[in-house]
């Protein structure tokens, strides 16, 4: 049973397989697998003639990145200035405990990933929640529980 | 040949030249931790501070290793600034590494005789040393930082072995803060199964040989 | 689209365009930037866009997607020319309304004007609005009318024309000549003086020729989005600047750094780009003057240090970011070792301006140090919030009451927080402070990127402190030991304090560490973190007292230190609070006054959120 490299290799080649566009190319594998598997690190690190530990370092320095596998919905909570002043968490202290994990992790039904971001840009809207790309803004503690409920049943209906 | 001015005295070195080993000529040993002769110089460990004079009243901390010289500067090596700062910076080292006999003797001909910050053993200094030997000196790409802010750390990929590994023992053998031989029967598991340097074999009541650093499931070094 | 091959060429297509164009004819803007997406623009955008088709105007009215306005708080805005009528908080099913009552009949509609706060007043047209009357939309205006994705919507407000104006009117030492006379500082933060970095990559040796021009859109201060509106607003108007700055210097390559974290600028400089290519601005032999240089986008990973040039040219290169010493400055050796000069997305648009209408007019607006406008994202605990653009040395107080519409819900101002983790905060003493590069910096603030946290009574200083500095630990790229470990131990401290854990040493312990992870640090990010803490202690040092010695936090914020109770005389007996508790630690029957069992209550704050009559107390 062999790895199929053909998506990675073509993301490779799109850039040249410049070693300057690291940093894009593991963002583009990103997106194809929702993730960065090994299999597909040790490739890049083949094609672009680095050191493993050279693609693994970038992998792990750049928040972007996630080496596990994540969830099926994004859950993001912005933890910027102005949501944090306007009382951020509360509203991640609620999130946690309603899903069951801390930032970076992932429920146990692989439904929900929880991240936390500094700063979405979107501050007239503070407290922030966003789930996938949905932005829901003006959050609070007490709105958290109908939000994620409404979600996992958009998520079951469909 | 550049001319600078160190500790009051005016001194004439090759261009190229750091101002760490400039000093060095005139016997002004300034201390350091992450400085290898030999190896690139990273400026990590801040240990080798010096007052960079710019004008009155305006100065700043430079580090030493890292800095080349140029003509004209104006160097205090220990300046009551640069002591100071050298001082809580090997205070903060020795609280993230305590067991370090290295940090430990700096400390106290530093006159620190106390640790003001919560202790949090993270068993490296993050010098880098033995990540610059291996990709300078041995020409290997085995071991590398990982990570970012506290969580980084000295690591192979994926926590296994690479094949580039040459088992030079190398990294082990330039570390400046661990003390003893690593005692694992080979270097492979002394390598990626995480520093062994600290692992407390001999003084370790629960010791198992395990390659887990002090502090680790509660071990404690006598 | 063939090329443009000559100045003459771009004036007949620009004649044509504005001819194009009725100045009588109605047309409307909706704003289209992140901001108002997150209110869901695009339906009100669709639902006006069908009216207008549907009530047969399809000929007569023309629909605009353009870039932010600025009015955060009251999204999604339109506005509606000739006439610039504007409308806050419009809904889709507002639109038919507009369309038949405003647009047709001129009739303006109540609901939808923006009413000031206080005496109630309404404002028709968008220069009468409170929020934009202080402002000098000098740079950000044109967002308002341009729609980002057409080159053409540029070309027709003079877009381009500087560009014309510097390639075969100027030297490039004439265009030095004239940043270094309009006072330019850059606006990324450090406020350096932008000739001075330009003279130096000019000038600088380069053993193949090669120079590098970046822009540097990693805008990571948290609650600050300025340069994002720009690059989704206006993209042409930076990368005008930077096709003058590669003149300028000598460079044919440039670079644009962005956030991964802004998608639709990313798409919208993306789309820019494109056409610049097509209409002949960027690459080969630009608008026939034999003049070569092109752009590239690069997105970050999602590392703050990444705003920080030698960190961001690091992961230009693939690397990590990991900042290095300056000793060796990045105008001499940056980006592959080649003379680079990076400046911030506003600092480019501010270029094409000042070569448009001269350096002499440029420097007439603002103060004898800090020359021209600044684009603040007024955000926190303030009324109207939003980004704004005033010129320098308009006063805090100006931006915070006569912009800014005071503070939320009628509670007290406390602090203004500047330059994001690497500034301090300006308490209600120093309100009266003109908003000017060294002025902040003198008050223990900073100017910064333009992020203006406005923050209340109900905010604690200490808690905020902590707060950048925890940011910072996170972001911090673990090299140094002072930023490493330092700022982590700060973090401790301060804990231990919102914790009721402080010890009489602490405060003085955190001045010293932070005195030391200032000078001791490698780089700017370690070099600036103390500073909120230090600037809070300067300014609000009887609140760290009093977290300390009293084990009290008098804004009512510190989990620890809060008792939350409920006040027998508003307590109406609904259960709601009861019924929401987490914990279950809230008893008592329908119409009895409700009891929080201390023991069980984890501060969540849920109770006092839901309940309807402020029957929850937090002392």
């Amino acid at each position: 049973m062999g790895v199929d490299f053909e998506k990675v290799d073509t993301i490779v080649d799109e850039y040249g397989c410049n070693r300057d566009s690291l940093i894009s190319i593991l963002q583009d594998v990103q997106n194809e697998y929702h993730y960065l598997p090994e299999d597909m690190l040790r490739q890049v690190a083949r094609r672009l003639e680095l050191p493993l530990i050279q693609v693994y370092g970038v992998a792990t320095f750049f928040k972007a990145f996630s080496l596990k596998p994540r969830g099926e919905h994004m859950v993001r909570v912005c933890l910027g200035t102005a949501c944090h002043v306007r009382g951020a968490p509360a509203v991640l202290d609620e999130v946690k405990r309603r899903l069951g994990v801390e930032p970076g992790e992932t429920t146990k039904d692989m439904q929900f990933t929880l991240e936390t971001v500094n700063c979405l840009g979107a501050c007239a809207l503070g407290p922030l929640l966003v789930m996938d790309d949905k932005y829901q803004g003006q959050m609070s503690p007490g709105k958290i529980r109908k939000v994620l409920r409404d979600y996992k049943k958009d998520a079951e209906g469909k | 040949m550049i001319e600078l001015t160190i500790d009051g005295t005016k001194v004439r070195v090759e261009k190229g030249t750091s101002v760490l080993e400039a000093a060095k000529e005139m016997g002004i040993i300034i201390p350091t931790l992450c400085y290898y002769p030999g190896l690139s110089s990273y400026g990590e460990c801040r240990v080798c501070l010096v007052e960079v004079v710019k004008g009155k009243n305006r100065s700043s901390l430079e580090a030493s290793c890292a800095m080349p010289v140029e003509q004209g500067l104006v160097i205090r090596t220990n300046s009551e600034k640069a002591k100071k700062a050298r001082k809580l910076v090997v205070e903060l080292l020795i609280a993230s590494c305590p067991t370090s006999k290295t940090l430990q003797d700096m400390a106290s001909n530093m006159g620190i005789n106390r640790i003001r910050f919560k202790i949090k053993d993270r068993g490296c200094i993050l010098c880098g040393r033995c990540v610059r030997y291996c990709k300078e000196q041995m020409r290997s790409g085995g071991i590398g930082f990982v990570g970012r802010g506290t969580s980084r750390r000295v690591a192979t990929a994926f926590g296994v072995t690479p094949a580039e590994c040459r088992n030079c023992g190398g990294c082990e053998w330039i570390c400046p803060v661990c003390e003893r031989a690593c005692t694992a029967n080979n270097l492979i598991n002394g390598l990626c199964g995480g520093c062994q340097n600290l692992a407390p074999v001999e003084t370790c009541a629960i010791c198992t040989g395990c390659s887990e650093s002090v502090g680790a499931h509660g071990h404690t070094v006598y | 689209m063939k090329k443009l091959r000559s100045p003459a060429e771009l004036e007949r297509l620009r004649d044509r365009i504005v001819g194009q164009h009725d100045p009588e004819r109605p047309y409307v803007s909706v704003c289209g930037g992140t901001g108002c997406h997150a209110y869901k623009c695009e339906d009100v955008a669709r639902a006006l866009g069908n009216e207008i088709k549907q009530q047969g105007l399809g000929e007569r009215v023309e629909l605009k997607v353009t870039g932010c306005h600025g009015f955060c708080e009251r999204g999604p805005l339109i506005v509606i020319y000739p006439e610039k009528i504007f409308y806050q908080r419009v809904t889709p099913a507002d639109t038919s309304e507009i369309v038949s009552e405003t647009i047709v009949k001129g009739k303006v509609i109540d609901r939808l004007l923006y009413a000031e706060p206080g005496n109630g007043h309404k404002a028709r047209c968008e220069d009468d609005v409170s929020f934009y009357k202080k402002q000098q939309r000098l740079i950000f205006g044109n967002n308002g009318i341009i729609d980002p994705t057409n080159i053409e919507d540029y070309l027709a407000v003079d877009g381009y024309s500087a560009l014309c104006k510097v390639l075969f009117d100027m030297h490039p030492e004439e265009v030095l000549d004239e940043i270094s006379r309009s006072g330019l500082r850059g606006r990324g933060g450090a406020g350096f003086p932008t000739f001075r970095k330009w003279e130096a990559a000019r000038n600088a040796p380069s053993y193949d020729g090669i120079r590098y021009i970046i822009c540097n859109a990693d805008e990571g201060d948290p609650g600050a989005y300025m340069d994002r509106s720009l690059l989704e607003g206006n993209p042409h108007s930076v990368i005008e600047g930077m096709i003058i700055g590669a003149y300028t210097m000598g460079s044919h390559h440039g670079y644009v750094y962005v956030r991964n974290e802004y998608p639709l600028a990313v798409n919208n400089l993306g789309i820019a780009l494109d056409q610049a290519r097509q209409y002949g601005f960027l690459g080969k032999n630009i608008l026939g003057s034999n003049f070569d240089f092109d752009i590239k986008v690069s997105r970050g990973g999602g590392a703050f240090i990444c705003g920080e040039s030698t960190a961001l040219m690091a992961s230009l290169e693939g690397r990590i970011g990991e900042p290095r010493p300056k000793h060796i400055h990045t105008a001499l050796k940056g980006l592959y070792g080649r003379p680079t000069n990076l400046n911030n997305v506003e600092t480019w648009a501010n270029v094409p301006f000042i070569i448009s209408r001269g350096a002499k007019w440029y420097s007439t607006i603002g103060t004898e140090g800090s020359k021209g406008t600044k684009i603040f994202s007024l955000v926190g605990k303030i009324n109207n919030t939003g980004l704004v653009e005033v010129p320098m040395g308009i006063t805090l107080r100006e931006m915070v009451y006569d912009i800014g519409g005071g503070i939320r819900g009628g509670k007290k101002f406390k602090a203004v927080q500047t330059g994001g983790p690497s500034g301090g905060c300006i308490p209600e003493s120093l309100i009266d402070l003109p908003v000017d590069f060294d002025r902040l910096t003198e008050a223990g603030a900073m100017m910064g990127s333009g992020g203006m946290i406005v923050m209340d009574e109900d905010n604690c200083m200490v808690d905020m402190a902590r707060y950048f500095v925890k940011f910072l630990t996170e972001e911090s790229c673990g090299k140094c030991v002072p930023c490493r470990e330092g700022l982590d131990r700060m973090l401790d401290i301060l804990t231990d304090i919102t914790e009721g854990r402080g010890k009489k040493e602490d405060i003085e312990l955190l001045e010293e560490l932070g005195d030391v992870i200032k000078e001791a640090s490698l780089c700017g990010l370690g070099g600036t973190a103390p500073n909120p803490v230090l600037s809070t202690i300067r300014y609000f040092r009887d609140e760290y007292e009093a977290h300390i010695t009293d084990r009290r936090c008098p804004a009512g914020v510190c989990k620890a230190l809060i008792t939350f109770t409920v006040d027998a005389v508003n307590c109406t007996g609904c259960r709601v609070c009861a019924r929401e508790c987490p914990q279950g630690a809230i008893s008592g029957e329908k119409k009895e006054i409700h009891f929080i069992d201390q023991g069980k209550c984890i501060k969540c704050g849920l109770c006092r959120d839901l309940c309807k009559f402020d029957a929850v107390l937090v002392s």
